[in-house]
């Protein structure tokens, strides 16, 4: 792990690795719409079913990227690792579009199913509290001028509210529970949305790297070029 | 070690009472949100009964919020905090004195005015019970994680901003779970929305002096 601590080789395995996620993501988000535009309407749902396929990976990814944050930031709070704070910064700003992507799907798909855009439902809201998550530390991130102070402020943040997402998720869920359970891993979703949604998923994910992985880069570079400037 | 701490403890409960007494602030603060809120809704008894813990509640975290500035952060400015951090004391304990003295000096006296305002909601008395022992119970954890809060701006100009958009999302629990129990006590039936708030509040107040000092500690090394 810590030779890729080694910022010119990231750079090295990165640049060979953000042309392959890229090309997945642009193929498999291609395949995966012209699947989901070709899927017969939901029974109950409707056309609204296709809402769905932009939905739920956007969830995913959204938690995904928290998680990202978090483990970069267990690394960088143990080891002093200085690439997990930059992936850990870089991981955010793309994790709080994701998560703003899924709460405004949702709300689309909301107002046909439920009758309206925002009901409160224990889902909807714990994602709308990930995205409060997501903008206090990116602004937590901003506010502190010092650069390792920040990184270690941040990195304690964001343990903290990985040890508390669970928490927040449990109590809303106590709270009110309207959105459907869960039904990719138990199997009651029908093959044919099945297989447009994973692929979709396969699609968002590698977009997710590929991003995080281009933002990570131009962090490394901004870096290079600033520490240029000032001279030896 | 232990003489350090009721020192320090009672220090920071005079500069409460005393530094425009900010401990009274807060409990105006409450007063007035609770206040606000029947000008704005109506004053429909039976809407008021029902939003009751909710509003009061909220008004609570926030009146707890108003006051974090002064856990650490006059020490901070001052430069005292350094002073204290080189005692004997370790800062875990530095920051549960500073912990309790905040919560003695908001989160307890905005329980005992709780039913006060529970009168104006028109609140019924098994209500207000719950309502006082959920805010008892409950506040702890509010200045918990408000430790960890104001420790974590410490070295924000404007930090003050921020702090809000940081604590409040991780405050959810206390506020669903709080107002929870008091709409369990109203309804007649035990949701166990109580022991889900003690079991937060334990967990926060036993964490949050050790990620508090974690936070202090970063601060002050720069």
């Amino acid at each position: 792990m810590f030779r890729y601590a080694n910022p010119a080789v990231f750079m090295r395995l990165s640049s060979v690795l953000l042309p392959i996620f890229a090309v997945i993501a642009i193929v498999a988000l291609a395949v995966g719409l012209v699947m989901g535009l070709r899927v017969p309407p939901d029974y109950q749902q409707g056309m609204t079913v296709l809402i769905m396929f932009v939905h739920v990976p956007a969830a995913i990814v959204a938690e995904i990227a928290y998680g990202a944050i978090a483990a970069a930031s267990l690394v960088s709070l143990v080891w002093r690792h200085p690439l997990a704070d930059t992936a850990a910064r870089a991981a955010a700003p793309l994790g709080a579009v994701f998560t703003g992507l899924g709460l405004v799907t949702g709300m689309l798909w909301g107002r046909p199913m439920w009758g309206a855009y925002w009901v409160w439902d224990a889902r909807l809201t714990s994602f709308l509290l990930l995205e409060f998550l997501f903008l206090g530390y990116i602004a937590l991130w901003n506010a502190i001028e010092d650069e390792t102070r920040a990184a270690r402020a941040c990195a304690i943040l964001a343990l903290v509210g990985a040890v508390n997402l669970p928490i927040i998720k449990f109590s809303v869920d106590w709270w009110n529970t309207l959105h459907q359970g869960e039904s990719i891993l138990s199997g009651k979703l029908a093959p044919v949305y099945l297989w447009p949604l994973l692929i979709m998923a396969a699609g968002y994910m590698a977009l997710f790297a590929a991003l995080w992985l281009l933002r990570i880069q131009t962090e490394i570079l901004n870096r290079r070029a600033r520490n240029l400037m000032q001279g030896p | 070690m232990s003489g350090a701490f009721f020192t320090l403890l009672l220090r920071d409960l005079r500069l409460a009472a005393r530094s425009g007494g900010s401990a009274a602030l807060a409990l105006a603060f409450f007063a007035l949100v609770a206040t606000l809120v029947p000008l704005g809704v109506g004053a429909d008894l039976k809407l008021l009964a029902r939003v009751a813990a909710g509003v009061l509640w909220v008004a609570a975290v926030l009146a707890a919020l108003l006051s974090l500035d002064r856990l650490f952060q006059g020490d901070f400015d001052d430069g005292s905090l350094e002073v204290i951090a080189l005692s004997p004391l370790s800062l875990e304990s530095v920051a549960a004195a500073k912990l309790l003295a905040h919560w003695l000096s908001t989160g307890l006296p905005l329980t005992l005015l709780s039913p006060v305002l529970a009168l104006l909601f028109n609140l019924s008395p098994v209500g207000t019970w719950a309502l006082f022992l959920s805010l008892l119970v409950g506040t702890p954890a509010v200045s918990a994680v408000g430790a960890v809060g104001a420790s974590l701006t410490l070295s924000l100009k404007r930090g003050g901003l921020i702090l809000p958009l940081i604590i409040l999302p991780l405050l959810a629990p206390v506020v669903i779970f709080g107002a929870g129990a008091v709409q369990g006590a109203l309804d007649g039936l035990s949701n166990g929305a109580f022991g889900f708030l003690a079991a937060f509040s334990l967990a926060a107040v036993l964490l949050s002096p050790f990620v508090a000092a974690a936070c202090v500690r970063l601060n002050l090394a720069g």
